[in-house]
This record gives structure tokens, sequence and C-alpha cells, in this order.
């Protein structure tokens, strides 16, 4: 991100309040992660500790380090989802995408070989009376089993 | 314009009642959160599509969620004169068929799920009509015959996009009321009596706390809503927002008034998009009638909101940990005293009440607290809303007086088990709470009767469990849940939740032995007395009541090597 582009976000909060996880989340979503550089810019533009701000950034499961690939992946782990199944969907998604069950810095993240797929873990979306349910680049799909996943990735490009 | 008049208020509530009635076919599509993802845009679009193709004169409109979540997408059809009809389970292939039967005065009798003849929005009252002899009445549908709706009364009905439609059923006038005719004592006062709880889980008496925030030295305050609704099963909160967000504006500007602030905020959790995103229309709209910003409806009061977003963190929803985030640290909770009604936001005094306790606000001053202590049990006043989740057929936003019994919400409402399987238990209270049995389905849902069956009220989330559940399995997963959400402060939450999950995930692998069982239970005592904060102080809970109620099931997987 550009030291211009990080200016104009800055300017839009005014009031100290939310004021800095709102710029983290605005960088998170356009540049798909929080860029170590542009990290490093926004501790000198907004006067915050550097250790700080990488604090913030993995302590809160909304921001990434690593860049996320073309099309997210959210599992919700919400307690209906759990009960209606959602740890069979993760292991379904997790051999057809070919991605192993590990975390970084504590929390779920995976992005597959070919950058094509990222799969991360919600607490909940609050869309229990559709669990179990997951979440693809903003389309939320509902009452999802492992049989139905393989003809959902297919809408993203997925090939069997 | 700016409302500065009762006859201003008066003029605007005939323009939304315009929009509400307008004399011709009215259609409103279901599209909150549940309703898009059963493809409530999708038939929206396709509806709109046709309507702008043939040149019908239909108003069409999104609505919120009356509730119903398994009947989404969720479509009504008001024809004038008519009964307001509800169809259920629309697809994008009946779109077609709707517009075209309800300019002929009709409704797709196949899809039809209820029908309204007048609706009690409480603040105000609609009238539809009468017709349609063969569908059944709303009250005679098992799932909303129970129910009580105060702060669902609107959702469903009108359009949360606009605020026309808000104040044309009586919204803005609580607050009218409060600002111009009530001293701010006055209206603290009415709560107190209203005998209202913070709907959060605590329970706190809410007007006791606004007395306490108005009471304390500084000049600037804060009020804060906490939306950052994070127990899994539950999004009350969520269906309010995106419903019927005015009824939370109205009722921060009646509190913001009552206890003499100029600044609030909304801390909303980022998972929750569309409820942001209803929120900001609906501030815009406050603002431009003058409802928020400068010299408020002319009295010379200043109060305005903005939404502070989270980054996803479940320990955020601590009031102390809330506060740090809104001020861009980490999430982790302080110690109290002081609490946040003498230090909160910026070291300011702050009040900080949950979205439904501030959704409340506005029919107690509306209605007065009289009418509103009538409803529920003594010490637990008015109605509570709850997600009935999990394995249970009706699965639903239920709204029903405090001190109705589980009995009532799993069976009456909830018509039991799914695909007719047997309940066992049900969840409440999130990772604080704790697991019921279905023998002690008697109990009434309040504050105090919950935490003596060993549970807690919590937000709101009723996750129902079967008999293919099992509770070991339902431990484990809360404990990993607040293991991986501890904050990491304190170390009796910290490690002693990881040595938990150590055990459970032992007896779950069939090599648990009875020296674990005493150990889930001292260590789970350990974390309870010595946490720093609620997370941690209530997070063995689900152990806890496992092991009392269903000590049997950690029995059966017990390793038999000696």
């Amino acid at each position: 991100m550009d030291e211009k582009a990080l200016d104009e976000i800055i300017a839009q909060y005014t009031s100290p309040s939310g004021k800095t996880l709102g710029i983290l989340r605005e960088i998170q979503i356009r540049e798909k992660h929080i860029p170590i550089d542009t990290l490093k810019l926004l501790s000198t533009k907004i006067e915050a500790p550097l250790s700080e701000l990488y604090g913030l950034v993995t302590f809160y499961s909304f921001f990434s380090l690593q860049p996320i690939g073309e099309h997210l992946i959210t599992v919700c782990m919400g307690t209906p989802c759990h009960v209606k199944g959602a740890e069979a969907i993760l292991r379904t998604l997790e051999e057809l995408l070919k991605i192993t069950n590990m975390s970084q810095n504590g929390k779920y993240f995976q992005t597959t070989e070919d950058n094509r797929f990222t799969v991360e873990i919600a607490r909940c979306f609050g869309a229990c009376s559709m669990s179990p349910v997951i979440h693809i680049d903003g389309h939320l799909y509902g009452y999802v089993t492992p049989e139905k996943i393989p003809q959902i990735l297919e809408e993203f490009g997925w090939k069997r | 314009m700016k409302i500065q008049s009762p006859e201003d208020l008066e003029q605007i509530r005939k323009s939304g009642l315009a929009k509400i009635h307008p004399g011709h076919v009215r259609i409103g599509v279901g599209t909150s959160s549940c309703g898009i993802a059963v493809g409530g845009l999708e038939l929206y679009d396709r509806m709109r599509d046709i309507i702008q193709k043939e040149g019908y004169t239909i108003s069409l409109v999104k609505t919120g969620c009356i509730g119903y979540c398994k009947e989404e997408p969720i479509v009504s059809v008001s024809i004038p004169g008519k009964a307001l009809v509800l169809l259920h389970k629309v697809s994008v292939h009946d779109a077609e068929r709707i517009l075209s039967l309800s300019l002929s005065g009709e409704v797709p009798e196949d899809l039809a799920l209820c029908k309204v003849t007048d609706w009690d929005h409480i603040t105000g009252t609609l009238v539809y009509g009468d017709g349609f002899e063969h569908i059944p009445d709303y009250g005679d549908v098992q799932f909303f015959k129970h129910q009580k709706k105060v702060i669902l009364r609107d959702s469903g009905f009108i359009n949360p996009e606009d605020i026309d439609e808000y104040i044309a059923i009586g919204g803005y006038r609580a607050a009218f009321q409060a600002l111009t005719n009530m001293t701010p004592d006055a209206v603290i006062d009415e709560v107190k009596k209203s005998g209202l709880r913070g709907r959060g889980g605590a329970g706190f008496p809410a007007g006791l706390k606004w007395e306490i925030t108005k009471k304390a030295p500084g000049e600037e305050k804060f009020i804060v809503c906490n939306a950052d609704e994070g127990d899994p099963g539950a999004y009350m909160n969520r269906n309010e927002m995106e419903s019927d967000p005015h009824m939370l504006m109205e009722g921060l500007l009646i509190g913001a008034y009552a206890m003499g602030v100029h600044e609030g905020l909304i801390y909303i959790r980022a998972e929750y998009p569309l409820a942001i995103e209803r929120l900001m229309i609906a501030l815009d709209q406050a603002r431009g009638l003058g409802l928020l910003g400068k010299n408020i409806l002319n009295t010379g009061f200043d109060f305005d909101i903005q939404i502070a977003i989270g980054a996803g963190a479940f320990v955020c929803g601590e009031s102390t940990a809330l506060v740090a985030s809104i001020e861009g640290k980490i999430g982790r909770p302080r110690l109290r005293p002081p609490r946040l009604t003498d230090k909160g936001v910026w070291g300011r005094p702050t009040d900080l009440n949950n979205v439904e306790t501030w959704c409340n606000v506005p029919v107690i001053i509306h209605k007065g607290a009289g009418w509103y202590a009538g409803i529920g049990a003594k010490g637990n006043t008015g109605t509570k809303v709850f997600s009935l989740v999990g394995k249970v057929d009706n699965v639903g936003m239920v709204e029903v007086p405090l001190g109705t019994s589980l009995n009532t919400i799993i069976y009456d409402i909830g018509n039991g088990g799914a695909e007719g399987k047997a309940v066992k238990a049900v969840q409440t209270g999130g990772p604080s709470g704790g697991c019921i049995p279905a023998r002690l389905f008697d109990t009434p849902v309040d504050f105090e009767n919950l935490n003596h069956v060993g549970t807690m009220m919590g937000s709101g989330g009723l996750v129902v469990m079967d008999e293919d559940t099992s509770m070991v399995d339902i431990a484990r997963y809360f404990i990993n849940f607040a293991s991986s959400e501890s904050c990491g402060k304190c170390v009796p939450c910290r490690e002693g939740l990881k040595h938990l999950l150590l055990i459970l995930n032992r007896i779950m692998a069939g090599k648990g032995t009875e020296t674990d069982i005493e150990v889930l239970k001292s260590l789970s005592d350990t974390i309870v007395k010595t946490s720093l904060c609620g997370l941690g102080q209530t997070a063995p809970n689900p152990v806890l009541t496992t092991l009392k109620y269903f000590g049997e099931e950690y029995e059966r997987l017990l390793s038999t090597e000696v």
C-alpha cells in the first residue's frame, strides 16, 4: 500500500475511538493482509510503537500478516455448527484442498499451494439457524454437508 | 428537514404510513442475514426486475426478519383492505406468480404460512384487513403462538433502512416525550421502576447503572452499546440491529439525555457486516432529521453516535477489554474496580449496556414503567429474546416473557428435537454457561433460576442437544473455545484451561482415569475462583454442569486398564 492510500485511510478517522483497529481493518480489507511495510509506515504516521501494532495484528483474528489466497473460505465453528457437524466440514475442506490442520500464531489459517484458497475458522457468524455454515468471499452457505462441498468449491474454479 | 415540533414528527409519521399502506400492493422480502443466505436477495432482485419490466404498481421493500429462520425466505404480501399474508420458503421461481396474483387480489395459498389482520407495534397499531379464510392466523402458528413480541415488534414488518417507517409506527415518540417533557432524573426513575436488567447476561439493574454514571464526577462521559455478540449460538443482537436499528438509536438517545452524555459509541463485531451497514444508514437518517447531532429536537441537547468495529476477539465482550479495544489496544481485561462508571473509555465515566438493553428503553418510556413491569416475573421484568438453535425442530428467534419455562420454549415453540429425535439437554449462556438436562426443563428462564441450576442467562443463545450429542465432546468444545480465546493475561485461565483441554482430550480418546475426573473438578474450581475476568471465572461451567448432570457419559469413556 502506498503512502497516499494510507494517508487517506488515516484521514477518515477524526475521533480517536475505534481509530487504530479501524485503520488496520481497512488495510486488511484492501490488501487482503497487513503488509509489514505498511505496518511500519503506520507506526510512524500515528505515532504508535511498531511492537504495539504487531501485538494488535497477532491478537485479533480479523488480521493476518500472510497474504490470503484468491478466495477466502471461513468455516463457522460456533456451537450449533459444531453439534451439526462443522468438524466434518473442515476435515473435508482440508482433504479436498490438500491442506493440513496447522495453526499459525494460534490462528487457524491455511492457504493452498497454488494460492487459490485460504481456509480459516470463525467463532460464530450468528447465522446459527442454517448451521453448519461456511462463508466464501462474502457469500454465506447454509445447511452445508461434506457431500455439498465439491460443488460449492467448483463455483470458485476448483477442479476435482 | 430537522424535526423541531410534534407537528414535524406527525408529518413524517404520515409519510411513513403512506409507505406501509401505499394504497396498492406492497411486498416485503425478508433480507436479514438468514434470509439472504437462502436466496432472499436474488428473490428481491428478481421481483424488482419483473416489476420494472412489466410496469406493475407494486411497492417492493426489504424487511427485517420475523424470526422464523427455518422458513426463510419469508415474503409478506399486503393487498389494500386485506390481511397481510406471510409466504414461506419462497424461491426465485415463485416471484412472477406472487406478483401477478397479488395484482388480482390473491396470494399463492400453497406458499402461505399465516396471515396478519392487524399488528400491535405497541407504540402504534397497524390494521391490514381481512380475507384469506383458508390461511391460518399468525396466532395459530405453533412457533408464534407462545411468544410475546416487544423487542421484535417491528422485525419483519418495516423496512429497516427507512426511518420514516419506524416513525410511522410510533418510533421516536418516546425520545420526543423524554427530551421535551421529562427531566433526565424522571427518565432514570422510569427505567429504574421498570425493573429493566442488563440483557448482556449479568442482569445488573440498568436504571441504577445510569444513575451511577450520571452522578460520577466529570463533564465528559460516554455511553457505549455492546454489540460484540460473541457467544457462539447467539444472534439476537444481530437480528435486532439488522431488522430494527432505529429502536437501538432511540434507546441510546433517551439514555444519553437521561445521563447528560453527548458521545455514544457502538462497539460491534466485524462478523456482522450487514448490521454495520444498516446502523450506518440509520445514523445518517437520524442525523438528517435532527434526531442526532446538535440541538436535537430543538431542545439544546447535543448527542451523536460513532461506530467502532471489533476485529474478532471473543474476550472483547468483557467490558474492560471492550474499552481497551475501542482505545486501539489489545483486548485484555483489567481488574475491577475501578468500574467503567468511574473510569471507562479514555478514563471517563462510561455507561455500557448491551444492544437489547438499549432496545428496551423506548417502550418503557412510551408505555410507562408500570406497563413494562407487568410483563415477566417479579425481579425479572420484561421479555427476553433467545436464539433457539441446534438440534431443535423450529429453529429461530424466540421472544418470551422472562420466567417462561424451558419446556415452553423447547417443546411448545421449538416443537422438540429435530427429525423426531429426543432432546437431551440445552446449553445456555454460551461458553460461560452450562448444559441443563431435559428433566430440569420446568426451570423458569430468569437470571436467578438459571444460576441455580449451574448455568447463566448469558446473552440468550439456547443450543439444543439431542440423544446423538456427546456431552463430554460439548465440554471439550467449550474448553477449546475458551482456551483459544483466553487473552493470556492471567495464569489460571491461560494455563488452567489448557490443562482441562488436555484432560478432556485424553478422556475422549478413551484413556482417561478416575483421577482425571477428580482433577477436572478441582482444577475447574481453581479457575473459577482465581481468574481475573468473567471469561476465566465462568469458562469451566460447561465442564462442571456436564459432570454434574451427565457424569455417566464421562464414566463410560474412562479407560478400563489399570
